[in-house]
C-alpha cells in the first residue's frame, strides 16, 4: 500500500490516478449490469420457450370434435319399453347410434365399412344417450338431433388439418377421412368447449379422460399437507425460536432440520411406504398418506421460513411486551406472531407450491393409480396432478399429448396462482415499525 | 499516540484516556468502596453486593446501592460501564439474555427480586421500563395503553379500561396531542410523543418503580423537556431510577446520582454534591469533562 504522505504526491497527481482507474471501473460496472440482465433475459427466454410449447400443445385439449347425429331412440333396438334405472342399464344405446350412423351414410355396408363408421363416435357417446334419455323419458320412441363426441382418432385428425392439408392420419383410412371431410363440409362435425376434460377422471379414452379426479386427489392431499404441516411447523419454529436453550442439541436439531430440507422426495416416499402402509396399515393410493408424506416434505421448508420470520421481528418489541409483564406466551401470541405471520404464511404457501408439485414420493405410496372416479374424501384412492401428468405423458395414444400439457397448463396456472398470492398476501399484511 | 494500557497478562484493556496531567486512575485499587451515601432509611429498593456476569466477563462489581421511596436517582458514568445492565437486573430483563447471570441480594420493598420462588410476571408489573428507543407496540394508540391493565387483569369493564387510558395519557401529558385519534397506530406519532406513549403505557398498570433507560437519547431538545418535566411530575408517585448520558438532565431531574466506572459504584451522593463537590476523582474528572 502507498503511504500518500511518504511518497510525496501533489493533489494534482492524486486527482490523475483517480482519473486514470475511473474509465476501468466505470467499464466492470457496465460489464456487471451487463451480465446481471443477461442472465435475466436467458430465465425469461427459457421460461417464454417453455410456455410457448406446452400452450401451443395444449391448448387444443380445450376444445374437443362432437358429430351431429339424428337419433331414433327406437324401443326394439334399445330394448326396453319403460325408462327406469334398470332398464336403462341394460339398454343398447350403441346399437341405437350405429343405426343413427347407418342412416346417414347409407353407402356403408359391408361388416369392415361398418366398423369403421361405428369408429366415428366415442365409446363414451351411449352414456350420453342415456342420461339424455334419463332426464327425458318422453323422448322414448322419439327422434332428435344431438351433439355426440367424437372418437379421439377423429378428434386428432381434424385438429391436424389447420396444421397441414393432409393432416394427421394414424388409424384414419381414406374412407373414413373422407365421410369426416363430409360432415365437416355439410357443419355436421364442430369443435366444442371440452367440458369432459374437467368433469371426467381418468379414461383408456383420451376423448373421456379428464382431470378432475387428479384435481380433486390434489386437493385433498394438499389438505392434509396443510392441516398437518402449517401448525406442526409453526410450532416447532416458536418452539425453537423463543423458548429453546441455544446449545448443542438445538444446534443438532437446527443441522438436522436444514438437512431434511435437501433429502430427494423420493426417500421421504419410501418412509412413508414403509411407515404408514406397511406399519400402521392406511390405505394405499389415498390422499390421506399422501398428505403424511408431503407434510414431512414440506416440514423443514415451513420451519425454516417460520423461523426466519420470528427472527426478524425486532427484538425491541419483544422487551417493551416483557417489561410490561406479559409472560412468555403473551409475548409470541400477542405480538411476535402477528408480525412474523405475513413470512410464515408465505413459507406455507411456498411449501404447498412445492408440495402440489411433488410426484416422486406419491408413486412409492401408490398414488401412481389409474383412478376413474372422483374421490370424495382423504381415504379413497386417488392421484395428483403431477402424477396424472406422468400417466399421459406415458400413453401411446397421440390425443394424450395435448391433453398432457393441458393438465401441465392447469398444474402450472395453480402455482403461478399460489405464488402470486404469497407475494401479495406478503405485500398486504407487511406491517412497518 | 498510545492510548492503550497492558496488564500484567498482556490483554488489552478498554481504552481508558489518561486524564491530562493526571496520574492515571487505577480503578483497580482505587474503586474498592462505594465513597458518599449509597444507603438510605426508606428504600423501595435495596441491591447488596450486587455481581453481574455475561458469560465469563464481569460487567458489575459489587455494587450495593439503595433507592428510596419517590426519589428520582439518576445513573451516570461512560459508556459501556455497566449503568444499563445494573437497571435491567431491577425487573430482570436480563434474564432473556444468554448467559447472564446475576448474584447479591436484590430485594422490592424487602421481597426479594431474584430466587427460584419469584414470579416475574408480577415483579415486572410493579417495576415498570421504558426504553432508549421509544418502542410502541404496532397497533393503535388506545390497545398500546390498555395492553398492560388487560394483561393483568386490572380493569374487568370498557368503561374502566376507557378511564385508565385516559389517566395514564394524562399523566404522559399526551392527552391532548391525541385523544382524537386513540385508534391510529402508536407508530404514527412523532419520536417525543412515542416515548410519552411509552411512559403512557408503563404507568398505566400503576407500577411502584419506573425504570428509564436512556428514555431522551433519541429525542429532541424540546421533547427532552417535556419527558424531564414529566419525570418531575411522576416522582410523587413513583420510585424512579433513569440512565442517563446527559449530565445537566440527571443534574435537573434526580435527587441522588449514582457514578458508574467500568462496572464499579464509584460514587453515590446527593446530585447536588455530586456535580458541585464531587468526592472522589474519577467522578470529579467524568463531569468535568476528562474522559466520557
Amino acid at each position: 500500500m502507498t503511504d500518500l504522505t511518504q511518497t510525496k504526491l501533489t493533489q494534482q497527481q492524486v486527482r490523475e490516478r483517480i482519473e486514470q482507474r475511473l474509465a476501468s471501473r466505470h467499464r466492470k460496472e457496465k460489464l456487471f449490469r451487463g451480465l446481471g440482465i443477461a442472465s435475466i433475459a436467458f430465465g425469461v427466454l427459457a421460461v417464454l420457450i417453455l410456455f410457448t410449447d406446452i400452450i401451443g400443445k395444449g391448448s387444443g385439449a380445450f376444445v374437443q370434435t362432437a358429430i351431429e347425429l339424428r337419433v331414433h331412440y327406437d324401443e326394439q333396438v334399445l330394448g326396453i319399453d319403460k325408462v327406469d334405472d334398470e332398464s336403462l342399464a341394460w339398454a343398447n344405446f350403441t346399437g341405437v347410434i350405429r343405426q343413427a350412423l347407418q342412416q346417414r351414410f347409407p353407402q356403408a355396408t359391408s361388416r369392415g365399412d361398418k366398423r369403421e363408421l361405428n369408429s366415428l363416435i366415442s365409446t363414451g357417446a351411449p352414456f350420453t344417450l342415456r342420461d339424455r334419455l334419463k332426464a327425458n323419458p318422453e323422448l322414448l320412441g322419439q327422434t332428435e338431433t344431438v351433439w355426440l363426441t367424437a372418437d379421439d382418432d377423429v378428434d386428432t385428425f381434424v385438429k391436424s388439418l389447420s396444421d397441414s392439408a393432409e393432416g394427421f392420419r394414424g388409424r384414419t383410412s381414406d374412407q373414413k377421412a373422407g365421410w369426416i371431410e363430409q360432415l365437416m363440409d355439410s357443419g355436421e362435425l364442430k369443435k366444442r368447449f371440452n367440458t369432459t376434460f374437467f368433469t371426467n377422471g381418468d379414461s383408456r379414452e383420451p376423448e373421456q379422460a379428464g382431470i378432475r379426479a387428479a384435481l380433486m386427489g390434489s386437493l385433498f392431499t394438499l389438505l392434509v399437507t396443510l392441516a398437518l404441516s402449517f401448525p406442526i411447523g409453526v410450532a416447532a419454529a416458536i418452539y425453537l425460536e423463543e423458548y429453546a436453550p441455544k446449545n448443542r442439541w438445538t444446534d443438532l436439531i437446527e443441522v438436522n432440520i436444514n438437512n431434511l430440507a435437501a433429502v430427494p422426495s423420493i426417500v421421504f416416499g419410501l418412509l412413508g411406504l414403509a411407515i404408514f402402509i406397511n406399519f400402521f396399515e392406511l390405505p394405499r393410493s389415498a390422499p390421506l398418506v399422501g398428505g403424511l408424506v408431503l407434510t414431512l416434505m414440506t416440514l423443514p421448508t415451513i420451519i425454516i421460513s417460520s423461523r426466519a420470520a420470528l427472527k426478524a421481528v425486532p427484538p425491541s418489541i419483544r422487551e417493551a411486551a416483557m417489561g410490561m409483564g406479559a409472560s412468555r406466551m403473551q409475548v409470541v401470541f400477542h405480538h411476535v406472531l402477528p408480525l412474523a405471520m405475513p413470512g410464515m404464511l408465505t413459507g406455507a404457501i411456498i411449501g404447498m407450491a412445492q408440495a402440489l408439485g411433488e410426484t416422486a414420493p406419491l408413486l412409492m405410496i401408490g398414488m401412481v393409480a389409474f383412478i376413474v372416479d372422483v374421490p370424495g374424501g382423504i381415504t379413497d384412492p386417488s392421484t395428483v396432478l403431477p402424477v396424472q401428468i406422468f400417466l399421459w405423458a406415458d400413453s401411446p395414444e397421440r390425443a394424450f399429448v395435448e391433453r398432457t400439457s393441458a393438465a401441465i397448463m392447469v398444474l402450472l396456472s395453480f402455482l403461478i396462482l399460489m405464488n402470486t398470492s404469497a407475494v401479495l398476501l406478503r405485500k398486504k399484511l407487511e406491517r412497518r415499525w | 499516540m498510545n492510548t492503550m494500557t497492558l496488564d500484567a497478562t498482556g490483554q488489552a484493556e478498554p481504552v481508558q484516556p489518561k486524564p491530562l496531567e493526571k496520574e492515571a486512575v487505577d480503578t483497580k485499587t482505587k474503586v474498592r468502596e462505594t465513597v458518599g451515601k449509597p444507603f438510605c432509611d426508606s428504600a423501595k429498593l435495596r441491591m447488596r453486593n450486587v455481581n453481574v456476569f455475561y458469560g465469563e466477563a464481569q460487567a458489575i462489581h459489587d455494587v450495593s446501592l439503595d433507592i428510596g421511596r419517590n426519589e428520582v436517582v439518576a445513573m451516570i458514568g461512560p459508556s459501556g460501564c455497566g449503568k444499563s445492565t445494573f437497571l435491567r437486573c431491577l425487573n430482570r430483563m436480563n434474564d432473556t439474555i444468554e448467559g447472564c447471570r446475576v448474584e447479591g441480594e436484590l430485594a422490592l420493598d424487602d421481597e426479594p427480586i431474584y430466587g427460584p420462588k419469584v414470579d416475574v410476571v408480577p415483579l415486572r408489573a410493579r417495576v415498570g421500563m421504558v426504553f432508549q428507543k421509544p418502542n410502541p407496540f404496532p397497533k393503535s394508540i388506545y390497545e398500546n395503553v390498555a395492553y398492560g391493565p388487560k394483561i393483568h387483569g386490572i380493569a374487568s369493564r370498557r368503561a374502566e379500561l376507557d378511564e385508565i387510558v385516559e389517566n395514564s395519557l394524562r399523566r404522559a401529558g399526551l392527552w391532548n396531542e391525541v385523544k382524537d385519534r386513540l385508534d391510529k397506530p402508536g407508530t404514527g406519532l412523532s419520536g417525543g410523543q412515542q416515548q410519552r406513549l411509552c411512559i403512557a403505557r408503563a404507568i398505566a398498570v400503576s407500577p411502584e418503580v419506573i425504570l428509564m433507560d436512556e428514555p431522551c437519547s433519541a429525542l429532541d431538545p424540546i421533547a427532552t423537556a417535556r419527558i424531564e418535566e414529566l419525570i418531575d411530575e411522576l416522582r410523587e408517585n413513583y420510585t424512579i431510577a433513569i440512565v442517563t448520558h446527559s449530565m445537566q438532565q440527571a443534574a435537573r431531574v434526580s435527587q441522588r446520582t449514582a457514578y458508574f466506572h467500568l462496572g464499579h459504584l464509584v460514587e453515590v451522593n446527593d446530585t447536588e454534591t455530586v456535580f458541585t463537590n464531587p468526592q472522589h476523582e474519577l467522578t470529579e474528572a467524568y463531569i468535568t469533562g476528562r474522559f466520557g
